[in-house]
C-alpha cells in the first residue's frame, strides 16, 4: 500500500492484499464480512452491491474512543472478550484495517483470538500493522475505491497509535491462521492477509 | 355559491387589500367540491410531530415523516418513511424507502432503499437492495443487500482480477511501493 497521491488530503494507495482479499471473498457465495473499521458507506456499497456480501459494521474505533474518553483504554481487553456476538466459525472474512495499532498487547491478543474464533474454515482476515507510534489523534477511514485501491480519509480520534508489533509477534497473534500474503511497504506498514485452515 | 377565480400569483384585482364586497377574502376550496365529497388533502405529507409519542403498530398507505418518538413496529410497504432530525424510532421498520436523519434502534427493511444521512444514527440490521450511508453517520449492525441471484462460485474474481491459486503469491510481481513480500 503505497501513497500514489501523497500531497492529497485524502491519499489513494494501491493494495495488492486487498485485491487478493476481494478475489477470495468473491469465491465464497453469500459471504458474511465483519468490518472492524469506521462506518464507510462506499465500502458497504462496494461489498454489498458488487460482491454481494452481508456486512457487519462494528466500528471498533468508536469503542476505542469511548474507552479513551472514560480513561479506560486499559480495560479494552476485558471489553473485547464479550464485544462480538457472532457465533463461532460464522464469518467468512474480517477487515481489521489498522485497528491493532491502537491496542495494547493484551487487547491485541483478545481481538486476534476473537477474530480466529469467528472465522469459518477457509475464512480470510486482512490487517495492516506498523503505522508507527504516534501522538496524532486521528483514525484512518479506508475507503475502497476499486479492487486495488484504497482512499485514506482521516478523522479525529480520542486515542493514538500505541503498538508497534514486530513480524514475529504478529505471526504469534494469529498462530492458528496461515499467512496468505505479507507485504512490507516503503512506509513501514505491513499488510497481512491470513486464512483459517480448512480442517 | 361563490365561484373560485383562477388568478396568477401576485396579480391583483381592483383594490390590493380590500376585498370586493362581491368576492370573499378567502375562498374555501371545499366550496368547489361536489356536495357530499370531502376534499382530498394530497400535498401535505403526514407527519408525527415532535411532541408525539406512539407505542404500538403504525401502518399506513402514504408517506410519513416522524419527528416524534415511535416504539413498536412501523409498516409502510409502498411508501417512504422519513425519520426526521428530531425523530427517535425504537421499532422494527418495513417500508419502500427509509430515510434516516434522526435516531433509530431496530431493524430496517426496505424494498427499494435505506438512506442514512449525516446526522442519522442506526443501531440494527438493514435489509434493502440499495443502502447509502454517508460518512459521519452512526451505524452499528449488519447490511444485507439481498443479492437477487447469487452467482455460483467460480474462479473469476472482481473486475479484472482473477483467482489463480496455481500461482504462488510470492512469485507475483510486487505492486508499486512494496518493499517485499515477507
Amino acid at each position: 500500500m503505497n501513497r500514489v497521491t501523497a500531497v492529497s488530503p485524502e491519499p489513494v494507495s494501491r493494495s495488492t492484499t486487498l485485491a487478493t482479499f476481494l478475489t477470495l471473498l468473491c469465491a465464497r457465495p453469500a459471504a458474511e464480512v465483519v468490518d472492524l473499521g469506521s462506518v464507510v458507506g462506499a465500502n458497504i456499497t462496494f461489498l454489498g452491491d458488487r460482491i454481494g456480501c452481508k456486512i457487519h459494521v462494528e466500528d471498533f474505533y468508536a469503542d476505542l474512543d469511548r474507552h479513551a474518553r472514560q480513561d479506560g483504554l486499559d480495560q479494552v481487553a476485558d471489553f473485547l472478550k464479550s464485544r462480538f456476538s457472532h457465533l463461532d466459525e460464522s464469518i467468512d472474512a474480517i477487515l481489521c484495517w489498522d485497528v491493532f495499532d491502537y491496542l495494547d498487547r493484551a487487547a491485541a491478543h483478545v481481538l486476534a483470538g476473537e477474530s480466529v474464533r469467528m472465522l469459518r474454515p477457509g475464512g480470510i482476515l486482512l490487517a495492516f500493522f506498523g503505522g508507527g507510534r504516534s501522538s496524532d489523534l486521528h483514525y484512518t477511514r479506508y475507503c475502497i475505491v476499486d479492487e486495488t485501491h484504497l482512499r485514506h480519509k482521516f478523522h479525529a480520534a480520542a486515542c493514538h497509535r500505541r503498538l508497534v508489533l514486530q513480524n514475529r509477534e504478529i505471526l504469534n497473534l494469529f498462530g492458528k491462521l496461515a499467512v496468505l500474503d505479507s507485504i512490507l511497504l516503503k512506509s513501514g506498514v505491513r499488510e497481512l492477509l491470513f486464512q483459517k485452515p480448512t480442517n | 355559491m361563490w365561484k373560485h377565480r383562477e388568478e396568477a400569483p401576485g396579480s391583483t384585482s381592483g383594490s390590493d387589500s380590500v376585498p370586493s364586497p362581491l368576492q370573499p377574502a378567502v375562498v374555501p376550496r371545499e366550496f368547489d367540491q361536489p356536495r357530499g365529497q370531502l376534499p382530498a388533502v394530497k400535498d401535505a405529507p403526514l407527519s408525527v410531530g415532535r411532541s408525539v409519542v406512539i407505542k404500538g403498530e403504525l401502518s399506513g398507505d402514504e408517506d410519513l415523516t416522524i419527528e416524534g418518538r415511535v416504539e413498536g413496529t412501523i409498516e409502510l410497504r409502498n411508501h417512504v418513511l422519513t425519520i426526521g432530525l428530531n425523530g427517535h424510532v425504537d421499532a422494527q421498520v418495513v417500508a419502500k424507502s427509509i430515510v434516516v436523519l434522526g435516531r433509530v434502534t431496530g431493524n430496517l427493511t426496505a424494498t427499494e432503499k435505506v438512506d442514512i444521512r449525516e446526522q442519522g444514527s442506526v443501531e440494527g440490521n438493514i435489509m434493502a437492495p440499495r443502502v447509502a450511508i454517508v460518512d459521519g453517520a452512526e451505524f452499528r449492525g449488519s447490511v444485507d443487500m439481498q443479492r437477487k441471484a447469487s452467482a455460483p462460485p467460480t474462479d473469476q474474481g472482481v473486475g479484472s482480477l482473477t483467482l489463480d491459486a496455481k500461482v504462488p503469491l510470492s512469485t507475483m510481481p510486487a505492486g508499486n511501493g512494496e518493499v517485499a513480500r515477507v
